[in-house]
């Protein structure tokens, strides 16, 4: 129990006094896992919407594959970025491995079908007539995706939470590209699961606080975004 | 030939789905101002028709003409669009504020604030829902809903409109007080009207052609009154609600009038046709008399027969009796008059129908 005040108490004392190397390892967690969720966002969400409003043989194919992706395990993900990162694989030539640039395109790769799974879900989920009526409304194809989406926002952001939640807390693919480089790939998660091996829980036990609370601030930041101009 | 240019026309229009033809349509055409109602059983194609005339659905083959210009391409496509407008059966509001979806067409066309402004009003005011302008839209009531549905399509001044069963997921009275408010406004505005239904009490109230249609294709169109009271055919006859449709053979005609043998019995009706040529016979229940077997005399119908009652089915303000004379025969009968003929099934009665009362449909 002493453990666990200790390293609360640890966790204030860190944040406080501003320790640099606490918050240089938040700054980067978040700047990587962003950028990630980010980039998940572009293309997962316009391939989600292209799926949902498809119709083509082998659909439902690539949809379960895609929703197979959702639970891409992360230290396979990891393994397959490494590989292709590695001197001499096909990206090798990039230099990337062992760079916060790996880590985001291995988060990257981890948020894609999350994202795109529940973008499917949130698009094919309206009304089918709703997009001739929006058509009929005298939209172009652009306004028509920009209206379906603004239909299906809480959904969307829900697949924001989803894909930034599952990176932010991911920690195998992250160590496996990016090498938990103090001051250069060190990230949240991969410097509790240093900090854990090497005993010192009270720094463990603050880094998972900072971590919990700086997910509640972003998820927090998202659903007001999501429940705001609701009509009620 | 008739000269005057259509506001819409289409030709040869065709749809398959899964290689079947379920739309085959040569020709349809809406003048300026005309309210043209799609009638026919769920099946039938009017939906489709519907949909590919507001050019909401691909068609394989057949052009659309919109004010004498051919609706083709994307651009033309779009412009026809929004010069017109479509309600659905389901209301498809947008998850926001009354307000806000009766301005959606008008900002989707980025007309000025203030002409938004103007024209919302004007609409919300138009179908007595200015009072929920505010409200959220997935908090109206089903008749509510339509309503703004409806402003939403009218504030964008549309020059036709598309209504695919507007009223079916309504409930009675708020339908009775919508189709109301409804024909006002399409003779205030004069606006050209395509809608569907399957009540053909919804044409009568509103059309000035109803078309009617089966498997895909319109099988008769013109104003109501002649499609209810002269159907061209067996479905027809029967989807508007002709209680007897009989088929029989000519066996005398003289003038004007033709004797028809059905079952070994004869009706007169009025109409020409050749000795030995197969008819249809179609015959309205409310022009069907019934009475007690002694005062069969008293009558200048042509056609009396004696019949048994074989089902009493109670309809609500009426009855409707079917009866067997040698061949099927249907008719309405009231609370009172049925008390008073001390009518049951199983009796017999004197049946008779003017031969005016006979609608005769020739087979082709």
């Amino acid at each position: 129990m002493d453990l666990i005040i200790q390293g609360i108490w640890q966790a204030i004392v860190l944040l406080c006094t501003f320790d640099p190397e606490t918050w240089s390892i938040t700054l980067l967690s978040l700047e990587v896992s962003g950028a990630a969720t980010v980039a998940s966002l572009f293309i997962g969400m316009s391939a989600g919407i292209c799926l949902a409003l498809a119709d083509f043989r082998g659909k439902n194919l690539v949809v379960s594959l895609i929703n197979t992706g959702m639970g891409l395990p992360p230290v396979v993900v990891g393994l397959f970025v490494t590989i292709f990162l590695w001197r001499n694989g096909p990206l090798g030539f990039l230099g990337m491995l062992y760079t916060p640039g790996a880590i985001i395109l291995a988060q990257a790769v981890i948020a894609t079908p999350i994202v795109a799974g529940i973008t499917v879900a949130a698009i094919q989920n309206l009304p089918r007539n709703l997009r001739l009526q929006i058509l009929a409304l005298g939209a172009t194809r652009f306004q028509m995706i920009f209206l379906l989406m603004r239909e299906a926002r809480l959904p969307l952001l829900a697949a924001v939470m989803a894909g930034f939640g599952g990176v932010i807390s991911e920690v195998g693919a992250s160590i496996m590209v990016g090498g938990n480089i103090k001051g250069y790939t060190r990230v949240l998660t991969t410097a509790t699961v240093m900090e854990t091996s090497k005993g010192n829980f009270d720094i463990a036990i603050a880094l998972g606080i900072i971590l919990l609370v700086l997910t509640f601030a972003v998820n927090y930041i998202l659903t007001h975004i999501q429940q705001h101009d609701r009509p009620r | 030939m008739n000269t005057e240019q259509k506001l819409l026309e289409a030709n040869n229009i065709d749809i398959r789905r899964g290689g079947a033809r379920v739309l085959d349509v040569p020709q349809f055409g809406l003048r300026q101002q005309e309210i043209v109602c799609l009638v026919g059983p769920n099946g039938s194609g009017k939906s489709t028709l519907l949909l590919t005339l507001c050019c909401l659905l691909e068609r394989h083959a057949g052009e659309l003409y919109f004010k004498g210009c051919k609706v083709v391409d994307r651009s033309s496509v779009l412009a026809f669009r929004r010069s017109t407008a479509t309600v659905f059966q389901e209301p498809l509001l947008f998850d926001t504020t009354v307000y806000d979806n009766v301005a959606s067409g008008l900002k989707i066309r980025g007309l000025p604030g203030r002409e938004i402004g103007l024209r919302v009003e004007q609409n919300l005011e138009r179908f007595h829902i200015g009072h929920l302008a505010r409200r959220a839209a997935r908090k109206l009531s089903g008749g509510e809903a339509q309503r703004t549905s409806l402003a939403r399509a009218f504030a964008t001044r549309p020059e036709i409109l598309f209504l695919d069963e507007p009223f079916s997921a309504l409930d009675p009275p708020t339908r009775e007080s919508l189709i109301d408010d409804l024909d006002h406004i399409f003779k205030e505005t004069g606006i050209a009207v395509v809608m569907s239904s399957h009540d053909q009490a919804e044409a009568l109230r509103l059309a000035d052609t109803m078309a009617v249609m089966q498997q895909g294709r319109v099988v008769q169109m013109g104003p109501p009154a002649d499609v209810m009271n002269f159907p061209a055919d067996e479905f027809v006859a029967s989807f508007v609600g002709m209680g007897t449709v009989l088929k029989g053979r000519v066996v005398q005609a003289r003038q004007g009038t033709v004797s028809v043998s059905i079952a070994d019995q004869l009706i007169e009706c009025v109409g020409d046709g050749a000795v030995g040529q197969p008819v249809i016979l179609c015959i309205r229940p409310e022009n069907v008399t019934l009475a007690l077997p002694v005062h069969h005399d008293g009558t200048s119908a042509r056609n009396r027969f004696t019949g048994t009652v074989t089902r009493l089915i109670p309809m609500g303000h009426f009855f409707k009796v079917n009866l067997d004379c040698g061949f099927f025969l249907s008719t309405h009968i009231t609370f009172q008059s049925r008390e008073t003929l001390g009518l049951a099934e199983g009796m017999q009665v004197a049946v008779s129908f003017k031969a005016t009362a006979v609608h005769m449909i020739v087979h082709s």
